[in-house]
């Protein structure tokens, strides 16, 4: 114990201490480019796990996830735009992009012990790790679907009128969010018994008229007798 | 006993059979002739003539997503799908289509209910969700696509048949 606090002592006085041999022109130079460079050379590393071919080079996600995703219109489509791996599954802002890669720590204790190393294993494990994804999506309100698709882009009168019809009544009120309604949009689905759909309504405001429906908080003057009204008897 | 009566067959009666299968084969020659010339002249409905070609695939058809109910053409016939189902997942993990039109989801999602009839199984007995048997929607219910039919249809509809409208 003491010679652990002699030791960082010693470390503390050292730092302290002016430098005697380097100018200070050195040091501050040389510690700013040697910033330029430890933070290029992070960050560059970081964008090279944010790849697809990143994450394909392991074969539980090339053998089923990948695949999964070749067959549907996020991998081809019409206009030719494609969503890889780090698109949906990665945050682009910096700090939820470091927050999601020091979770992704797991995966690789899970690459290494074969969590999901067989056909059979990724099976038994779907429902989990779908959960987690909707679980982190519905948390972060479809951030990464929101990348690329706005509701403020959408051209309502362009989508069939069914579709426009949800959009307007769940998307634009902020009562769901993309998640609840497109699981399984780019991978195959876990078996969904007992899952249930985006757009049922929570238990308590089943038998609701739908337009009373909003989980919104009422403003605090409206008297509590009239909240979400008659249509609740 | 059978093998016994084979070997006594005599030779008229050998002579006779031989006779009779040579002129049922003429026959059968003739008949098999006769239906590949009708076999020619209908039109082939899918793949090219000759088989074995290969031909760049037309492209897809454009799906009916108007979501307006057709009219059956007969009571039996399965309702058809008037809207696109790209990308729905039916399997044996989840089913798309009944994540609207299953009795419980048809009050938020406003699609019609799947049939009463969807209930039963084989033996008539009701079930509480849809039956077994009845799990994979598109061997009955199919979408529809701007498309010209392959064939003329000439199908009247009952209510006009013997009325003489043609």
């Amino acid at each position: 114990m003491k010679r652990l606090r002699d030791f960082i002592v010693r470390i503390w006085t050292a730092i302290r201490r002016p430098a005697v041999h380097f100018s200070l022109g050195f040091l501050t130079l040389g510690g700013f480019l040697g910033g330029i460079a430890f933070w290029g050379g992070f960050n560059t590393l970081l964008e090279l796990t944010n790849t697809e071919k990143f994450c394909i080079a392991c074969h539980e996600m090339r053998d089923n996830v990948y695949q999964e995703l070749t067959q549907t219109v996020h991998f081809t489509n019409r206009s030719g735009v494609r969503a890889t791996c780090p698109d949906c599954h990665v945050p682009h802002e910096w700090t939820d992009k470091i927050a999601r890669k020091m979770q992704a720590s797991k995966e690789v204790w899970g690459h290494l012990f074969g969590t999901i190393s067989t056909r059979q294993k990724f099976l038994d494990h779907r429902l989990k790790l779908a959960k987690h994804e909707w679980a982190r999506l519905k948390a972060n309100d479809s951030l990464e679907c929101r990348n690329c698709h706005s509701e403020i882009a959408m051209d309502f009168s362009r989508q069939t009128p069914r579709a426009a019809a949800i959009h307007n009544r769940y998307l634009v009120r902020g009562e769901k969010t993309c998640i609840d309604c497109h699981k399984g949009i780019a991978h195959q689905l876990p078996n969904m018994t007992g899952i249930e759909p985006g757009w049922q309504a929570p238990p308590d405001l089943r038998g609701v008229r739908p337009d009373r429906q909003s989980r919104l908080d009422p403003h605090p003057s409206v008297p509590a007798n009239l909240v979400n009204g008659p249509a609740r008897r | 006993m059978r093998s016994q009566n084979r070997t006594r067959l005599n030779s008229l009666r050998r002579a006779k059979l031989g006779l009779l299968g040579l002129a049922s084969g003429a026959l059968l020659f003739a008949g098999i002739a006769a239906a590949q010339d009708k076999l020619g002249k209908s039109p082939r409905l899918t793949g090219p003539s000759p088989a074995t070609e290969n031909i760049p695939a037309p492209p897809l058809a454009r799906p009916v997503t108007d979501d307006i109910r057709k009219m059956r053409n007969y009571p039996e016939q399965p309702p058809v799908i008037p809207h696109s189902i790209a990308g729905y997942q039916l399997s044996l993990n989840t089913n798309r289509c009944l994540e609207c039109h299953r009795r419980q989801f048809t009050e938020a999602s406003g699609a019609p209910m799947i049939s009463v009839t969807h209930f039963m199984d084989r033996d008539f007995q009701i079930l509480s969700d849809v039956a077994p048997r009845r799990y994979f929607c598109l061997q009955c219910h199919v979408p529809q696509m701007n498309t010209a039919p392959l064939v003329k249809n000439n199908f009247i509809d009952m209510t006009k048949i013997g009325k003489g409208r043609r």
